[in-house]
């Protein structure tokens, strides 16, 4: 099914994605979107949604398992307490992506903003994975407290800009960061440390990559042929220690 | 008692204990969550250490004989008016520890309570008093987006009138009381459970606080208002549509633009699957929700939830009672919310920096006059109704909150304090010994859910009914029509300011 969206209010687009998707179809083309806001917002089907255009703010919030495919760029929080599903933008994408969320996928193939991946988190057997293919803004994985962050820097608009910002997993205690090619150890917050992947966190980049590779028809190889690190936080508890109990 | 530090011989709390009346049961070791008291075998008697006592009274409201009473310290440190022994205490722990303090519940320092100041009308031979034991009296509030006009229709044939204006939802609330926001988590489930039933039961509603809804709370969804906090917890599309309404958290009046750290012993399974987070992790809810910063950021985040639940719920923004309050109010008005929720700085919490408990904020009085006011200024009053809590302790509070322009109450304080409560203020020890603040199994179960249900339906009854009397005493017959009537109060000790601010008149004028 197809709608152009070209000139439609947000609330009356997804007034009719949500329409369609009720009346039980399976896939949706959007044509000429330009900015709407909430696309895919607590979608709760299997569903995916083909974007053609720019798609506004929160796209994919609150989702629940169906999929969005953003032909172009994309703009800010992204995923936004995400549960399930799966977004993929084949251009850049804004700050704050992945904000709490707990489950399905996100992948960016070029540069993302500020805040990307805060306050993901895991748990049971969910386990939100965010791949950003280009460069980052400060604050990635921001109080991130598990599931998967990976780095590449390899797709970017701007591929004179550094990799990534400063305070790069500030208040992170949990889940993991990967980095293509290392990391800039003085833009660190003090919360996170940089380790060496074991055969392990191989495995499991090697798993995600060829996910990631097939959503943008590019070769793993190209991107497994440079070093990964992993960016651990130091505790669990990063504020633990900050209280002093009452006087007894 | 050997070996204790000289900071640790300043105790806040002496435990006496009368050996003859005590009949050695041990009620008070067992019950004593803070190992104070202990029995001494080789003896047979117990013994108790003072320092650790922190004035729940646990023991001597179950000591069977009355054997233990609790008392103030009466050794004192030199009289000083400006050291208080607080200070003092405050400040040898600090520089043994190097660590911020935490305190917890509402703020207790001395600031002016406005309420003792306020007092209500009734009527004297004009407009008499009505009689609610034999007239009908309303308390139903309803809360959410008011239209500007209404547009009525009346039948061809019938001639009956009907309403053709679409309203917005509303939430429908048979007393104007809601069990305030405390996460499932800072509270166990037991009071949570408690909190819900009583709320069925009453046709009003719980909020779930920040810490999601437990799995065995999803039947009671229209009595539930969910939260959506910074951190996140627990949040999800049916969580979202699980109740009647969404609540965003952005502030809280005990910690004003602070977050909150739920520290990762207290996430056991059932809370790490109803939060959403991993097993044994803090759960750290950030300052800011970092998607927020500005009125079109706010009004972002009301539409994405209006959007995933298809625009049926009323969504409600909760802020701390602050110094530009009724111009932040204003902008949450017109990012689209629906109900803004000002929390005052008396307002409890689990746990909070106790310097920002005890020094930020304002009084829920001034702030919810100051933003009635404002947003009626603005002809905007409407759009949004009020629910206020921090620091309401009666129904003489509550309603003269009423009249102030509140629609509804958040109960935070006195939900606790109805499930058995004794303000000791160490909920974030996590070992409260009225088995409410604790997650720990063998305190939990110290709370019933039937009966601290069954106490909280008991209260709001007592707090209608008075609410009614008062009501009635003024010739009114519905709460709705002492709304925001602030001609029905009168001030007394007040400065001409203050009662700029509340928009009273002095008594006897």
């Amino acid at each position: 099914m197809k709608i152009n969206a070209q000139g439609l209010y947000y609330r009356d687009l997804n007034e009719r994605i949500r329409n369609a998707v009720e009346s039980g179809t399976n896939t949706i083309e959007l044509d000429n979107v330009n900015g709407q806001y909430f696309i895919g917002d607590g979608l709760n089907k299997p569903v995916t949604i083909t974007i053609n255009g720019v798609p506004g703010n929160d796209l994919a919030a609150f989702m629940n398992g169906a999929t969005i495919i953003v032909t172009e760029n994309a703009q800010d929080n992204i995923g936004n307490t995400m549960n399930a599903g799966k977004v993929v933008v084949h251009g850049h994408a804004g700050d704050v992506l992945g904000y709490g969320m707990r489950g399905g996928r996100i992948h960016i193939r070029k540069d993302v903003g500020y805040r990307v991946g805060i306050h993901m988190k895991s748990y049971q057997e969910n386990k939100p994975v965010l791949i950003a293919g280009g460069n980052a803004g400060d604050f990635f994985g921001e109080y991130m407290a598990g599931g998967v962050l990976i780095l590449l820097g390899m797709f970017s608009d701007n591929p004179e800009k550094d990799k990534h910002g400063f305070l790069f997993g500030t208040g992170m205690h949990g889940g993991v960061i990967y980095v293509r090619g290392g990391v800039d150890e003085s833009r660190l917050a003090k919360e996170v440390g940089v380790f060496e992947v074991d055969d392990e966190d191989r495995k499991n980049i090697n798993e995600m990559m060829s996910e990631y590779c097939k959503d943008f028809g590019l070769d793993p190889t190209v991107i497994l042929n440079e070093r990964f690190v992993k960016v651990l936080p130091r505790s669990k508890r990063p504020y633990g220690n900050m209280y002093c109990p009452m006087p007894k | 008692m050997l070996y204790k530090s000289v900071n640790e011989s300043f105790n806040e709390f002496i435990v006496e204990r009368k050996d003859t009346t005590c009949i050695r049961c041990k009620v008070c070791v067992r019950q004593c969550a803070y190992d104070v008291h202990r029995y001494i075998e080789s003896e047979d008697c117990l013994t108790e250490d003072h320092t650790l006592c922190i004035g729940c009274r646990r023991c001597s409201a179950l000591c069977p004989t009355g054997a233990i009473s609790i008392h103030l310290n009466q050794e004192a440190f030199k009289k000083n008016e400006s050291w208080s022994t607080a200070h003092i205490r405050n400040v040898y722990a600090q520089a043994d520890s190097g660590g911020i303090l935490l305190a917890a519940m509402g703020n207790p320092a001395k600031y002016p309570i406005y309420w003792d100041h306020l007092l209500l009308d009734a009527s004297q031979v004009t407009n008499p008093s009505i009689d609610p034991l034999r007239e009908p009296m309303e308390l139903r509030t309803y809360l959410g987006k008011k239209p500007d006009n209404i547009e009525v229709v009346y039948d061809k044939t019938t001639g009956k009138p009907s309403l053709k204006t679409k309203l917005t939802p509303q939430l429908k609330l048979e007393y104007p009381f809601i069990f305030s926001a405390m996460s499932y988590g800072a509270l166990n489930l037991n009071c949570h459970r408690a909190m819900a039933a009583a709320a069925e039961e009453l046709g009003t509603i719980y909020n779930t606080g920040e810490g999601g809804l437990h799995k065995d709370l999803y039947r009671y969804g229209k009595n539930v208002i969910v939260q959506v906090a910074s951190g996140r917890f627990g949040v999800s599309e049916q969580y979202l549509n699980a109740g009647v309404g969404i609540e965003i958290k952005i502030g809280q009046g005990a910690k004003p633009g602070i977050g909150g750290h739920l520290p990762g012993e207290k996430v056991d399974d059932q809370i790490s699957e109803t939060r959403m987070i991993p097993f044994g992790s803090d759960a750290i809810s950030p300052a800011p929700h970092h998607d927020i910063y500005s009125i079109e950021d706010l009004r972002q985040l009301i539409y994405a939830l209006k959007e995933a639940t298809n625009y049926t719920k009323p969504v409600s923004v909760k802020i701390a009672a602050v110094h530009h309050i009724a111009a932040i109010a204003s902008g949450v008005a017109r990012a689209g919310a629906d109900i803004i929720t000002i929390d005052g700085f008396r307002g409890g919490t689990g746990a909070a920096p106790q310097v920002i408990r005890d020094n930020v904020g304002i009084p829920m009085e001034l702030a919810l006059a100051a933003v009635d006011s404002r947003l009626r200024d603005e002809g905007i009053r409407n759009q949004v109704s009020i629910v206020v809590g921090g620091g309401v302790r009666s129904s003489g509070d509550a309603i003269k909150a009423i009249a102030l322009g509140a629609d509804a109450i958040n109960m935070g304080t006195s939900t606790l304090l109805a499930m058995g409560c004794t303000l000791c203020q160490r909920c974030y020890t996590g070992k409260c010994p009225w088995g409410i603040t604790t997650n720990n199994p063998y305190l939990a179960k110290r709370v019933n859910p039937e009966l601290a249900a069954e106490k909280l339906v008991n209260l709001v009854h007592a707090w209608g009914h008075e609410m009614k009397e008062i009501l009635g005493g003024m010739g009114l017959n519905a709460l709705e029509s002492l709304r925001g009537n602030r001609y029905k109060l009168r001030a007394v000790g007040l400065s001409e300011k203050d009662m700029y601010l509340l928009g009273v008149m002095p008594a006897g004028e």
